[in-house]
């Protein structure tokens, strides 16, 4: 079977795992705790592919998402992996 | 007033009550399901058991020995003679059973599967895991435990437990009485409980299992006396009489040692009687019913729905201090006001205190009572809160006493007096312009007025519409209310950051008169139109013609224009050339406003409409909420006064048009007739060319809807070119004060093709839509083509085919509206916990962030233009003049375009009234 990769559509936006030092960079320049990010399930479809690309990809990591944005034009997001 | 001690609540806990518990804090046993003695009082150990409260003036309670108002009630409790489950726990006793080991009661995980599994909690708790995300991990928890089938810790075989609907549980076929439930759930350890999402501290399981039932205070389930004399209980007290009666049986039987299936039965009833008590519309149970069939509302009954204690008591509760009447229209008022009835403000009041400052205006208005006489409406009051917190009521009696003993620190509730600050809402309130602040005009009559420039965000009319008027008690609430509720600060709608108030109907009738072609009115009209508007001086004359001064429309509407203003933009009346000639349009559609002066162009819709004005946005944008609120008021003022003098009407005559145009869009809708024939012969005969990816039959459809819609566009063109600018019915259509050209052309020209579900009429008999047609006929007329107008008046045939189309819509309606109630519903639960905080974050009330930004862009939508932050062109326009910019801005008019048809989109549907013409109000 052929393998489909969402995030090469174009209509996905980008999602890249975060490194633990950018993790700590991100928390302290938006000054809060990791518990307050928007969450990402572990069974989202981008972040199964996320885990063929990088590894240790785990509940507990955070996501830096890049998209585009109807009032902003380009917006940044962060999410936090969690189970499920 | 006495108040109790305040204090702050921390946190709340849920939990399970234990037996134990409900023993403790059992005011009494209940024993006998008797309520009232012969003697009328009610029977000790009873139902109505006066240490539970009492419900009867008079008497005391026999706990707290307080009285009737003062006595909260207490709970009593019932000992019952074998356990039963409690059917709002069966799914996490079926989890328990399942995840437990039958005989040593650990869960069914190895000791180091339990610490990972705790673990794994303490993580997701970590990372910010709301309530559902915690109880679908307990959930997969249990899920894995119940897939064991030895027990890791004794080594017992674990057999399956099912459950058996409603509250049997049944291991491997063999029924587990509640007994055993509960012994099976009491050898479960505290250690183990965490795992499966329990705190063993609150909740033990086995509290799930019945011993002792609650029986609520009587001030919880009073009884009422009928006018006969005769009493009737609460459903609640009826349930517990009956679990009393079968408890008692139940006791006697299993004491007397009779046989085990009787025993059994009676358990089953029991069972059956609590079950019911609890939740009486519990799946697999037949609802207890009274005696005339009603079903019995108990405790879940109580709190569901819509009608229930959460939505109906406490998200939603009945106020004082409002007022509810009809609405009539006053386009006198300013948009921020109100008008309120004397009676009603009579009743209404607003409390302030009494200081050293106000003691005199206190004593004046206590000593004119609570109805002061006059020809003028002055406010009076109606009551009086001393500083010991006494109310006293005041009436033309005391009203003088009290005034002389009216001290310092005491409270009064005057009378609602122009000025005051109200809260003024019509339903449904689906956005927040559904609910402004207005200031209070006391007026003669009956009704709440209000300015028709408020009509729209309200969709409110005259046709016996109703509105609630809510009186603000505190200095802060009124404040608050008068900052950003006020009706002039909602001009501009957060939803498309345009004007959400403004002219409607003859505001906009009435301005195409004053400035279309620029017409001429003498002194005695110009002075009418202006002492409408507080414009002290007449200017001088626009021309002299044979010694007669005249002044010109635009430079009457001019003086209410700020004196800086420049813009230019395009009337409703625009005929969207292909190449616009600007000032020198010949329509006199192109508005360009100098230095506050209209130089061409007619003040229509696009000028000052609700929704699409643009020289109003610009107002409220560029000069604030106060200019903006008087040029409403003023520019509406003017276009009736130059509507007065005119004179405006229109009748069915408008649509009159001449023999030949009749004449000539008869032989147009034959040959369309004709053309549809041939299509349908074309068909017959097989020479019909099927469209791509459709049939034979849709292509014939498709090709008689075209043909047809375009005759009566034709048939509306006709008639169009008989209808000039001079016809008010065209008037009002081109500059948007209501109707269009469709509608002029349904009455003039032909109605048209009548679809369902956009398609030609087909059903009713068989093979045809009526029987006045034969089977197979696919012409124009068979279908529901109407090719009379309003005005020429229908066949039959084409009347019940416009009934047909038109019920559509009635059902369209009905269905929209009772769908976007419930999404509306959905949508205010989901969102209404968020907040934008100071940093322009979105979070909720457990902190979580939803949006990093605001909108992405913290952009706030009704200060944005039509959505965007800024618009370049204004920013242009502004530095380097109207003549340069001009023609850079013509270069990106597709812009405009795109915003025209947005706005378009607003009007038709939504704010249609005619859609709720047909209907009650
Ligand atoms: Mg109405
Ligand atoms: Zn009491
Ligand atoms: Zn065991
Ligand atoms: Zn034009």
């Amino acid at each position: 079977m052929a393998r489909f990769n969402v995030l090469e559509h174009q209509m996905v936006p980008e999602h890249y795992l975060l490194s633990l030092e950018e993790e700590k960079e991100v928390l302290k320049q938006l000054n809060i705790t990791r518990d307050q990010l928007p969450k990402l399930r572990m069974s989202d479809p981008a972040v199964r592919i996320l885990r063929r690309i990088e590894t240790d990809v785990k509940e507990g990591r955070i996501v830096r998402i890049i998209r585009e944005s109807q009032t902003a034009g380009q917006t940044i997001i962060y999410r936090l992996l969690i189970r499920g | 007033m006495t108040r109790g001690i305040s204090k702050t609540i921390d946190s709340i806990k849920f939990g399970l009550i234990s037996p134990d518990e409900i023993r403790k804090m059992s005011a009494t046993k209940v024993i006998t399901a008797d309520t009232y003695g012969d003697d009328g009082f009610p029977i000790e150990l009873g139902l109505m058991d006066p240490h539970m409260g009492v419900i009867e003036p008079g008497l005391r309670c026999k706990t707290c020995g307080k009285r009737v108002e003062e006595c909260p009630g207490h709970f009593g409790h019932i000992d019952l003679a074998m356990p039963v489950v409690h059917v709002g726990f069966i799914k996490d006793i079926k989890k328990l059973l399942q995840g437990t080991c039958g005989s040593c009661g650990r869960l069914l995980l190895t000791n180091e599967e339990i610490k990972e599994y705790m673990e794994l909690i303490s993580k997701t708790k970590e990372l910010g895991a709301d309530a559902i995300d915690m109880s679908v991990l307990t959930k997969d928890i249990a899920k894995d435990a119940a897939t064991r089938r030895i027990c890791p810790h004794c080594g017992a075989e674990q057999l399956k437990i099912t459950l058996d609907k409603p509250t049997t549980f049944r291991e491997a076929g063999h029924k587990l009485t509640p007994k055993e439930i509960r012994e099976r759930l009491e050898r479960i350890p505290d250690g183990d409980l965490p795992a499966l999402g329990i705190n063993p501290k609150t909740a033990r399981p086995e509290w799930m299992i019945l011993t002792s039932l609650p029986v609520p205070p009587v001030t919880v389930r009073p009884s009422i006396t009928l006018e006969s004399g005769d009493r009737s209980e609460d459903d609640l007290t009826h349930k517990l009489v009956d679990i009393l009666r079968i408890n008692q049986r139940l006791r006697e039987n299993r004491d007397a040692g009779s046989p085990q299936l009787i025993v059994e039965d009676l358990w089953e009833l029991l069972q059956y009687h609590i079950s019911t008590y609890f939740d009486n519309q519990t799946a697999g149970i037949p609802p207890a019913r009274h005696r005339s069939g009603r079903p019995l509302k108990t405790l879940v009954q109580r709190l569901k729905g819509k009608e229930g204690r959460f939505r109906s008591n406490l998200s939603g509760k009945r106020v004082n201090f409002s007022a509810r009447t009809v609405i009539s229209p006053d386009p006198i008022l300013s948009i921020n006001q109100v008008g309120v009835p004397e009676a009603a403000s009579r009743e209404l009041t607003v409390p302030f205190r009494v200081t050293a400052n106000t003691i005199d205006l206190a004593k004046e208005m206590v000593r004119r009572g609570p109805s002061p006489e006059g020809v003028k409406y002055i406010p009076g009051v109606n009551y009086v809160i001393r500083p010991d917190g006494r109310r006293i009521k005041v009436t033309e009696r005391n009203r003088e006493t009290v005034s002389e003993n009216l001290t310092i620190g005491s409270t009064v509730e005057r009378q609602l007096m122009d000025g005051d600050i109200v809260l003024f809402n019509r339903q449904p309130s689906l956005h927040r312009m559904s609910m402004m602040a207005h200031e209070v005009r006391v007026m003669p009559h009956k009704t709440f007025r209000f300015n028709l420039c408020v009509c729209p965000p309200y969709n409110a009319d005259f046709d016996g519409d109703e509105m609630n008027l809510h009186v603000l008690q505190s200095e802060e609430a009124r404040a608050e209310a008068k900052i950003i509720m006020r009706v002039q600060e909602n001009i501009l709608s957060p939803r498309f950051g345009g004007p959400v108030i403004g002219g409607i109907h003859d505001h906009i009738s009435g301005a195409f008169m004053l400035t279309y072609k620029n017409p001429l009115f003498t002194e005695d009209e110009s002075v009418r139109i202006l002492s409408k508007v507080k414009l002290l001086d007449l200017p001088e004359p626009s021309e002299i013609i044979d010694g007669v001064e005249y002044w010109r429309g635009k430079e009457l509407f001019s003086l209410i224009l700020p004196n800086d203003l420049n813009m230019s933009f395009r009337s409703s009346i625009c005929e969207k050339c292909d190449v616009c000639t600007r000032e020198k349009c010949e329509y006199d559609a192109y508005v360009r406003i100098k230095e506050g002066k209209l130089l061409v162009g007619t003040i229509d819709e696009n000028a000052i409409g609700a929704f699409k004005g643009k020289l109003l946005d610009k107002i409220a944008r560029d000069y604030g909420s106060d200019a903006a609120r008087e040029f409403l008021d003023q520019a509406t003022q003017i276009a009736l006064g130059a509507i007065m003098v005119r004179g405006f009407t229109t009748g069915i005559d408008d649509e009159d048009i001449p023999k030949e145009a009749q004449n000539k869009i008869e032989a147009m809708l034959e040959d369309a007739k004709k053309e549809v024939d041939d299509l349908v012969q074309a068909y017959h005969d097989g020479l019909l060319e099927p469209m791509p990816g459709r049939s034979l039959e849709e292509t014939l459809e498709v090709r008689a809807m075209s043909v047809l819609g375009r005759a009566r566009d034709e048939a509306g063109q006709i008639a169009g070119q008989f209808l000039g600018m001079d016809n008010a019915a065209v008037r009002m259509a081109r500059s948007g004060a209501r109707g269009s050209m469709l509608n002029l052309s349904q009455m003039a020209g032909s109605i048209g093709q009548q679809a369902v579900r956009g398609e030609r009429l087909s059903r009713g008999y068989w093979g045809r839509t009526l029987p006045h047609f034969k089977e197979g006929d696919l012409g124009s007329e068979a279908k529901g083509f109407v090719k009379n107008s309003y005005k020429s008046g229908l066949e039959p045939t084409e009347f019940f085919f416009h009934s047909m189309g038109g019920r559509e819509g009635l059902v369209d309606t009905a269905v929209r509206t009772s769908r976007s109630g419930y999404m509306q519903r959905r949508l205010i639960n989901a969102l209404e916990d968020l907040k934008v905080i100071k940093n322009g974050r979105v979070v909720n009330t457990a902190g979580t962030i939803i949006q990093f930004l605001y909108g992405e862009d913290g952009t706030d939508p009704s200060r944005s233009v039509q959505g965007d932050a800024v618009r370049v062109d204004d920013v242009l326009r502004e530095v380097l003049g109207d003549e340069v910019t001009d023609e850079m801005i013509e270069l990106s008019m597709a812009g405009y375009g795109t915003y025209d048809r947005d706005m378009e989109s607003f009007d038709t549907d939504e704010f249609d009234i005619e859609n709720d013409e047909e209907g009650g109000d």
